[in-house]
């Protein structure tokens, strides 16, 4: 469980995040939606350490997040960043090997060999291994560094906004892939994400974030309906049952 | 659709998957650490080969007297060779910048000021007559000290970033830089005189005594950095992913930027500010490597430092018959080889 309590940021008068008290589960995937600016990216920084707070604790399993060593925390909590450039030019394994990291100090042992082998093998990336990481297209560098956070091997995996700037069929891919790892690994993925459709798809959970504080949480039939849309993101919204889904309409 | 038939489109395209993965997989991945050991192995060469010329070339059988003093000139050029190369190979990691030395920081501005206070308070006289013990061990420990000061100054709480660092160790040094010339500008012509020998690095005359301290200092530093190998590997992804692989990111920088004070300082101290050469021979290194692994890109550092180091100076010594320094000499190949690299990063 990631228990996050009192969590707060602010720049100057500015509140970003304000007193923001959850608990994550230990499974199953959960969204963050939110209108930008809402604190969502914010939280997850904070929770992944990058930033600090300004007041108010977080700990995953019990291991508080920003007093515990880095490499505890590491072995507890792997994050995947928005931004997926790199400068240091490596190819798609010596990236995965990384994931390793918490674990090994750097020096693989056979275990972490066979971790990333089989990282690889899930993220279907076999063949793309020994590629460098800048030939990569953006979806199968996404993989990438799925994969490397596979090879981490940690109960939460926390993502911001991990379909940016990929087409359908990638961004569709990246989100089979994380029901999967909840489904068959018993992770507990927690993804900010800007497709409400998306979310309410996959996840188990979705919790809305405004103005820097939570103001819905819940199953997704609980979150997308067109009442707690229109308060989260102030315009109208229409639902509609498609199949098993429920899709918000907000084009017109 | 399953991620596999995401591969399916594009120029990826059925490419790889006609041969079986594996075997691809183990014919590349001997390639890259085959040929590591290759370059790793000719710059050895290399060293040994340079040496030789070094300490051979022109001797005429006066040997008991040439090889002792080749021998320290030899040592003392791989001491300053093997930090310069360590700091700012460390240096640039940690800034993700390949064209930044740790000069940036003002240390070779602070030496030149201390050097210039010196000779301005002291007189020229009791400066080249002081004990180059002394010399040598204030120089360090002042470096160290503003080196250290700065840093603790400017990292504060870690959350002003490293570039930030960078900036205000520039406006540090235009100010050391300052305040330098305008002692310069009301010193005695012939004080001046004295103090461009200071200022110049050189190879020259070393103490043994002085020598051996540098050494000592140079080889604890190379140790550390080595030993902080992997965790430089990881720092060389980004801040926010070392952190998020366990790094304790803001006491590792600390640490490293204090590791780069000490080198830098005895290099600087031992031989006078050595500016280009860092960049030189870290860029280099990259080259030949190709490979981010910093046990790898420090070990080629610190090899070609030494080739450079000890074949210019036998070059000085005996085609150039000391009509110039080795610090002009490596300021013009690194001011060039400088100006090379910012056309190739613009261009790319």
């Amino acid at each position: 469980m990631i228990a996050v309590d009192g969590l707060t940021k602010s720049y100057g008068t500015a509140t970003v995040v304000d007193g923001v008290s959850l608990t994550l589960p230990d499974a199953g995937v959960t969204s963050i939606i939110g209108p930008n600016g809402a604190g969502k990216s914010t939280l997850l920084s904070m929770v992944s350490r990058i930033l600090g707070p300004d007041a108010g604790t977080a700990s995953v399993d019990g291991v508080d997040v920003f007093s515990a060593s880095g490499r505890e925390v590491a072995k507890r909590l792997s994050v995947l960043r928005q931004d997926t450039h790199m400068t240091a030019r490596i190819t798609v394994r010596e990236l995965v090997e990384f994931g390793r990291f918490p674990h090994s100090g750097g020096r693989l042992t056979p275990d972490c060999r066979a971790s990333v082998t089989s990282a690889l093998s899930y993220c279907d990336l076999d063949h793309l291994a020994h590629r460098g990481l800048h030939e990569l297209s953006g979806g199968q560098r996404q993989r990438a560094f799925v994969a490397m956070v596979l090879a981490q091997d940690t109960r939460y995996v926390l993502l911001d906004e991990p379909l940016n700037n990929l087409d359908m069929a990638h961004a569709t891919g990246v989100m089979r892939l994380l029901r999967r790892l909840a489904d068959e690994r018993d992770k507990s993925i927690v993804l900010v994400l800007h497709d409400i459709n998306y979310a309410s798809a996959h996840s188990d959970r979705i919790i809305a974030m405004r103005d820097g504080a939570v103001v819905a949480d819940g199953a997704p039939a609980e979150v997308i309906t067109p009442e707690a849309l229109e308060d989260v993101y102030g315009m109208p919204f229409t639902v509609h049952r498609l199949g098993d889904d429920l899709v918000a309409s907000y084009f017109r | 659709m399953s991620p596999h038939e995401l591969t399916l489109e594009g120029t990826e395209a059925g490419k790889a998957p006609t041969r079986p993965g594996r075997s691809v997989g183990l014919v590349r991945r001997a390639l890259p650490s085959t040929r590591t050991a290759r370059v790793i192995a000719s710059l050895s060469v290399l060293v040994v080969a340079s040496l030789t010329v070094f300490l051979t070339w022109g001797v005429d059988g006066h040997w008991d007297y040439a090889l002792p003093r080749r021998a320290e000139q030899a040592i003392a050029l791989i001491v300053v060779g093997a930090a310069i190369a360590v700091s700012t190979v460390v240096f640039q990691t940690l800034t993700h910048n390949r064209i930044l030395t740790p000069s940036i920081m003002g240390f070779d501005a602070l030496y030149t000021l201390f050097a210039t206070t010196l000779v301005f308070f002291l007189g020229a006289n009791s400066v080249e007559t002081m004990d180059p013990w002394i010399m040598f061990s204030s120089t360090t420990v002042l470096l160290l000290a503003g080196a250290t000061t700065l840093y603790r100054w400017m990292i504060g709480d870690g959350s002003r970033g490293l570039y930030t660092l960078v900036l205000m160790g520039v406006i540090a040094g235009t100010l050391f830089g300052s305040i330098q010339s305008f002692m310069v500008r009301i010193m005695d012509p012939n004080e001046y005189d004295s103090l461009l020998d200071q200022l110049l690095p050189s190879f020259g005359a070393l103490e043994t005594d002085v020598l051996a301290l540098a050494a000592v200092v140079m080889i604890a530093g190379v140790a550390v950095a080595f030993r902080f190998a992997r965790t430089l590997d990881v720092l060389g992804l980004g801040r926010e992913r070392a952190i998020t692989l366990g790094v304790d990111y803001r006491r590792a920088v600390t640490w490293l930027l204090m590791l780069v004070a000490v080198l830098v300082a005895v290099a600087t101290a031992l031989v006078g500010p050595v500016t280009f050469l860092g960049l030189l021979v870290a860029n280099l290194a990259y080259q030949v490597t190709r490979m981010h692994r910093h046990v790898i890109t420090l070990t080629a550092s610190i090899l070609v430092a030494a080739v450079a180091l000890v074949l210019g100076q036998a070059l000085l010594q005996h085609v150039l018959h000391f009509n110039a320094t080795l610090g002009s000499i490596i300021n013009l190949v690194g001011g060039v080889y400088f100006i090379v690299l910012i056309l190739k990063e613009s261009r790319a």
